[in-house]
């Protein structure tokens, strides 16, 4: 991609003025103030090759895929199945035939809840999550769990906001089914080390679901490396379109998983007697699919890979120490999730200001950040919290910004503390 | 759109100081309301002579909006009939919704500082939880969600 050149520094290191011409919304403003945006952990905005990438598709090429033998029709299979081979490539699947588009992280969830749990679970078979999970990775599985009369198990946190390995070894047995987990932690940003994790699993056959929502955007991602049987992520985390998002399965396991939803272009032949399905991954890619976010995502992954996503990390890791920095420096505030090991999130609270006015001050002052339970309430109970505010960043984020922030934060405690 | 017309200064001393704030152990009716989208969590109870609201407090945990709109809500109807207190909860809805009505906002008392709120949609909720729960009690429900 062209942008590469000139958004890398002469050093390796990313220019952010630069990166930041690249997405059209940063240069709005408001309330008269520029926008501050720090809630990417919600979802990212959008560089302009990915809104050109969908533009150029619906201008030029747009067409039903896997069907029509004319020319829009097969440019149309071509952008959406190249933009398949570009997510293999970013996440290290060993097929594309492991590659299933989804609506985003939550549906990929419930698809392996529904395909692999609900045809072969039963009483007595256990399910075992995190409390650090997103509301994402809890309700699937309860759902699942009565459905069949399977068991959820969390496995425990400690106050700093990981997940106890030991309680979480304790926790497996011969009755353990499956394991999902958060590879980052949505409200608090703790980088789960899942390697070990799911080694402990591996050792004793269970397979291990991985919601890498918020670690794709931010960090490489090697499926195979990890050795995890499904990962599940979404596209508007990681500056692709909303409705988009991909279910990574191995292959063994997904070839032995029925259909989950039955329809067009995922059959192979139907009679009233009998249908044949479709191979993978369009077993499970019933319906007209989301062409123009698959392909947007195609160009979003494009847009990461140049830069880079060892430069993606570490700009995002320098701007993280000076948040960590500056915000220490407010009287009253307190850091929730103080993991070793952090994406760029930093979820706080503010003595004697709530988090919903922190919101509305900051809002005022152009600096949108995310307040609330972050859909992860079962972390909030274990700190005792109703909610926190959460400033989550991104490659495109700076130093002023963050300074901005500060100051906001400031004005929020004269205002009310 | 001025933060000061939100965060007035009887908003912000009524959140720092919120008036009745304390469990009644005897009340005749009680309600918890609970708004999910911020985790706002009240609770209002209520003590009732006849069909008057004897007394009236409130405890739980909420942002600034919430916690001063129902610190405000426990002066203005202490002392009121519960046809009364019925009146003021849709003056307030009115005052808090709809900006097609003109509502006397002098005639509210303190109340009336509470109308900036209409100019921040996401705060609507906040400021009428405590009414919402207040009704919830009188009618004898036992929660209410704003949600």
């Amino acid at each position: 991609m062209s942008a590469a050149h000139s958004v890398i520094s002469e050093t390796g290191v990313l220019d952010v003025a630069a990166i930041r011409r690249d997405f059209p919304v940063l240069a709005r403003t408001v309330r008269g103030l520029p926008l501050t945006y720090l809630d990417n952990a919600a979802s990212s905005q959008r560089p302009r090759a990915v809104i050109d990438a969908m533009s150029h598709y619906y201008e030029n090429s747009h067409a039903n895929v896997h069907r029509g033998v004319h020319t829009l029709s097969q440019e149309a299979t071509e952008l959406f199945e190249g933009a398949r081979a570009k997510v293999r490539r970013f996440i290290n699947a060993k097929s594309t035939q492991e590659v299933v588009f989804v609506r985003g992280t939550t549906e990929a969830i419930n698809l392996v809840a529904q395909s692999y749990g609900r045809p072969q679970f039963g009483p007595g078979d256990e399910i075992l999550v995190s409390w650090l999970e997103h509301h994402a990775n809890i309700v699937p599985w309860q759902m699942l769990c009565q459905q069949t009369g399977a068991t959820l198990k969390v496995a425990p946190i400690t106050q700093s906001g990981e997940v106890d390995f030991d309680a979480f070894a304790a926790l497996l047995s011969p009755r353990t089914k499956l394991v999902a987990l958060a590879h980052v932690s949505n409200a608090l940003g703790t980088v789960i080390p899942v390697h070990r994790f799911i080694a402990a699993a591996k050792v004793r056959g269970v397979p291990v679901l991985l919601d890498g929502a918020q670690a794709v955007p931010h960090m490489k991602v090697d499926v195979q490396a990890l050795d995890c049987d499904f990962y599940a992520f979404s596209g508007h985390k990681m500056c692709g379109p909303t409705g988009i998002g991909v279910l990574y399965g191995r292959e063994s396991l997904l070839n032995a998983m029925p259909p989950w939803q039955g329809g067009g272009d995922m059959i192979l032949a139907v009679s009233f007697e009998k249908t044949v399905y479709s191979g993978l991954p369009y077993k499970f890619e019933a319906g007209t699919p989301d062409i123009a976010g698959a392909i947007g995502l195609g160009a979003a992954i494009d847009y990461l890979e140049s830069l880079g996503m060892e430069r993606i990390a570490a700009a995002e890791q320098a701007l993280l120490v000076y948040a960590n920095e500056q915000l220490a420096t407010i009287p009253g505030l307190r850091f929730v999730g103080t993991a070793s090991e952090k994406a760029a999130v930093v979820s706080f609270t503010i003595d004697k200001v709530h988090p919903h006015d922190l919101g509305t001050i900051l809002d005022h002052e152009g600096v949108a950040i995310r307040t609330g339970h972050h859909c992860a309430m079962p972390v909030m109970e274990f700190f005792g919290l109703p909610a926190t505010a959460r400033a989550s960043f991104a490659f495109y984020n700076t130093r002023a910004e963050v300074d901005r922030l500060v100051a906001a934060l400031h004005t929020a405690r004269e205002m009310l503390g | 759109m001025d933060l000061k017309d939100l965060y007035r200064d009887i908003i912000v001393d009524h959140n720092r100081h919120p008036r009745n704030f304390r469990e009644i152990p005897d009340a005749d009716r009680r309600a918890d309301g609970f708004n999910p989208l911020c985790g706002d969590k009240l609770t209002v109870f209520v003590k009732l002579e006849g069909n008057r609201i004897a007394d009236v407090s409130f405890n739980g945990s909420g942002c600034a909006i919430s916690v001063a709109s129902a610190s405000l809500l426990t002066e203005s109807v202490k002392g009121k009939t519960i046809a009364e207190a019925a009146g003021l909860f849709s003056q307030m809805h009115q005052l808090l919704t709809r900006d097609d009505v003109d509502i006397d906002v002098a005639s509210l008392g303190k109340l009336g500082a509470l109308s900036g709120v209409r100019e921040f949609p996401a705060r609507v909720k906040c400021a009428s939880l405590c009414w919402h729960t207040l009704d919830a009690a009188l009618h004898q429900q036992e929660q209410v969600s704003t949600e």
